[in-house]
């Protein structure tokens, strides 16, 4: 059968599986989007109002999912506007594949209109990229591509295809044989001897704790660490992205580590004699003064990255692998333990930390986020799936919005993308589409990528938007009151008339003042069968505890107000 | 023999795919992991499909497996070794153009190169190019000595190294070229892009 190299990208997406892409057309990328007609009935493209949209969008499908999610966009302007999506999805390994156009092979080098070097551009924030000069490789490119973003860790991959090369036409022949990659051979098992220092170490261990990351969740290990928490009786702290590995409603399940962390975790951290990380990477938002971060303990690192281990923190038993395969090898040799000291020290950290708890006080008058965000969960039966920008809102939401079920909390954490909830929440909605879906947003994030509006009622989305809006870029101005001496520079703002403008885009909406309107408000949304619109407008100068300055030690929290004291 | 080199610099090799733009995606993980790359020599190996690269970097020992690993998990590389720790020959080549326009500077020259696995490649009324091939020490001891004579010109090509005995550091596999040859074969021949 004789194809063009614009057919042959669409039969490699439907071999791949690919029933959604995220995309905007252009010149470069016009022979593509003209044969994408022919497979429209299998593989539907959402139009965006900004490549960025679609790069998150995509981005929000996979994390949703764990399937690959895909965008495609024109050369130049076109591909340099998924940048800041490829960068979030690396730094948070999603598996994504990129498409752009790129000028005809003869024009490259030449600045030609809308030229630019994407694959140079895009080097360092994506796991792989490519630039695709023979049709005969485009077929073998795409299907290398796939395999490089969903396996080991996931990552974006980005495959350049010049406008002559989408024209060319071959006799197609798709390759059936495995991908072989001489330098790509991510690890899987760990060694005996690894299982077996890694079990020397629990077994010796007073104050052990699990610091599970996104890894748990991405290899799908939910049940290896269950057993492995509750056969050994060891404390389990998240991560932002690792909410929802094991449900949160677990009584060995203390919390969120790090910055915004719950006090309790961070505290057992600093006093535990054991660490095991899995799937973590201990970022500078979770260790904070890494001189000072847990000193008295050992450390068992797991991470499918070998490039992460001993990076930040040293580890006294690393190990290279896929966490399912590593604890599937580790439990059958797992002794039984018990730490009922420690358990008790750690619950006592807990009960003084929900005494302090803003969802005990009386705010008559007052809208917290914290009660938008934990009404919306009593309102979802906690089993929605959430997804936020960056900021206040963001760290809001992982404090009471407690998630039961892997893949429920889709945010950007490495990157820390303002911008990313309202698209990446589109692109989970076509990746979940009985699932129920709310963006949590800031007045801030949401005005980078509000464009999307219009995507979500061209598309008649179901997702839910919940804007917190304070008037004002909310963590930044948290930041200038502690650290800045309240100098509010550049943190104000001017904002639309959020309830207007979704009026503008034809899209149901509400605003909300007042503690009382938020069921109403909220029930409304889930009413609708369409995108829709809440305005919450929230307490201006709210602040975010417990927080670790950035830098300091970890144990060096700024608590929770006591009640009277907000 | 291991040879000498001051404590911190890390020497790897590291196999690569020779495609286009590998060097771009090595040189772009030292920079943005904040490596110093003190030499970086690249060429072909015997299997034409195959480079092979020795990367000089200035780091403690400690950085040793960082950088492997680090150059490990790209995707067009192959197989890294550090060779810090076991016995490797390592060679420098480096090109000086040195005055050599009166009595003296001739002899000295020719004194010197005597000593050193160096010779005198071109001589000319005014000035001759040297030739001298070895470690990077030694290499640095020479051009000391030279430097009074007068050096008006040098390049070096940096180091390469290789580790000693049989453990064989080379790889061989169906290269991407003749998967495509096979996949083009399925197809019956032709259908370049015209």
């Amino acid at each position: 059968m004789k194809l063009k190299g614009s057919e042959i990208i669409m039969e490699c997406l439907l071999r791949e599986g690919v029933d959604v892409m995220f995309g905007y057309p252009g010149g470069a990328i016009l022979p593509t989007y003209d044969a994408m007609a022919k497979y429209d009935d299998r593989i539907h493209h959402v139009l965006v109002r900004h490549e960025q949209g679609a790069s998150h969008m995509a981005d929000g499908y996979a994390r949703a999912t764990g399937k690959v999610g895909v965008c495609i966009a024109t050369s130049g302007p076109g591909a340099t506007n998924l940048v800041t999506g490829l960068a979030t999805a690396m730094m948070d390994s999603s598996a994504m594949v990129a498409i752009t156009g790129q000028v005809p092979i003869p024009a490259i080098g030449s600045d030609a209109f809308q030229e630019t070097d994407v694959t140079g551009v895009t080097l360092p924030i994506t796991k792989h990229n490519y630039l695709v000069t023979d049709v005969n490789e485009l077929a073998y490119t795409m299907k290398e591509a796939f395999h490089i973003a969903r396996t080991g860790r996931p990552g974006p991959v980005l495959v350049d295809v010049p406008k002559d090369v989408q024209n060319a036409e071959i006799e197609f022949v798709y390759p059936e044989a495995d991908i072989v990659l001489p330098g790509y051979h991510p690890p899987s098992a760990a060694r005996t001897h690894e299982i077996d220092g890694a079990l020397r170490l629990i077994a010796e261990a007073e104050r052990p704790i699990i610091l599970a990351g996104h890894g748990i969740t991405m290899s799908g290990a939910m049940n290896e660490l269950r057993e492995l928490s509750e056969r050994a009786q060891i404390p389990v702290a998240l991560t932002l992205l690792g909410k929802g590995a094991m449900p949160e409603d677990h009584p060995l399940v203390i919390g969120m580590m790090g910055m915004h962390g719950e006090a309790s975790s961070n505290l057992a951290i600093q006093e535990a004699d054991l660490l095991i990380a899995l799937g973590m990477r201990f970022d500078d938002r979770v260790t904070g003064n890494l001189k000072t971060y847990a000193v008295n303990a050992r450390k068992i690192h797991v991470d499918i990255d070998r490039s992460e281990l001993n990076k930040n923190v040293k580890a006294d038993v690393g190990i290279a692998g896929d966490l399912k395969t590593v604890l599937t090898q580790l439990l059958p040799k797992l002794q039984q333990k018990s730490h009922p000291d420690w358990i008790r020290q750690i619950r006592d950290w807990l009960e003084d930390s929900s005494e302090r708890d803003i969802l005990n006080y009386e705010t008559p008058g007052r809208l917290l986020t914290a009660q938008v965000i934990n009404d919306i969960w009593r309102l979802t039966g906690g089993d929605a799936i959430t997804v936020t920008d960056v900021g206040q809102h963001q760290m809001l939401e992982a404090q009471y919005y407690p998630h039961q079920r892997p893949a429920t909390l889709l945010t950007s954490g490495g990157l820390g993308t303002m911008g990313f909830g309202f698209p990446a929440a589109i692109g989970a909605k076509f990746g979940k589409p009985d699932e129920e879906i709310w963006a949590i947003v800031g007045d801030g994030g949401f005005q980078m990528t509000l464009c999307e509006l219009a995507t979500a009622k061209q598309e008649n989305i179901n997702v839910n938007i919940a804007i917190i809006n304070n008037n004002f870029l909310g963590m930044v101005r948290q930041w200038q009151e502690l650290f800045f001496e309240k100098r509010y520079q550049a943190t104000p703002m001017v904002n639309p008339d959020f309830c207007k403008l979704a009026d503008a885009y034809d899209i149901p909406n509400r605003l909300v003042t007042r503690r009382e309107e938020i069921e109403d408000a909220v029930q409304f949304a889930r009413g609708i069968d369409g995108p829709t619109l809440i305005e919450f407008v929230v307490e201006k100068e709210e602040m975010v505890y417990p927080m670790v300055p950035a830098g300091a030690d970890l144990h060096d929290m700024k608590r929770r107000p006591k009640p009277g004291e907000l | 023999m291991a040879e000498a080199k001051s404590e911190n610099k890390v020497t790897v090799v590291a196999l690569v795919e020779n495609e286009p733009g590998v060097l771009n995606r090595i040189a772009s993980m030292f920079r943005r992991r904040a490596f110093n790359i003190d030499s970086l020599t690249v060429g072909r190996t015997h299997r034409p499909h195959i480079s092979r690269m020795t990367i000089r970097v200035v780091a403690g020992p400690e950085y040793a497996m960082k950088i492997a690993a680090n150059l490990q998990k790209l995707v067009n590389v192959i197989d890294v070794r550090v060779l810090d720790n076991e016995p490797h020959i390592e060679r420098d080549l480096a090109l000086i153009k040195v005055r050599n326009d009166d009595a003296d500077s001739r002899n000295t020259i020719t004194e010197i190169c005597d000593r050193y696995p160096a010779r005198i490649v071109d001589v000319g009324p005014e000035v001759a190019i040297i030739e001298m091939v070895g470690t990077e020490t030694i290499l640095e001891q020479f051009i000391e000595e030279v430097r009074p004579t007068g050096i008006v010109e040098m390049i070096r090509t940096g180091v390469v190294s290789m580790g000693r005995g049989t453990r064989i550091h080379d790889t061989t596999f169906i290269n991407r070229r003749q998967l495509l040859e096979a996949v083009e074969k399925a197809r019956g021949g032709n259908g370049r892009i015209v």
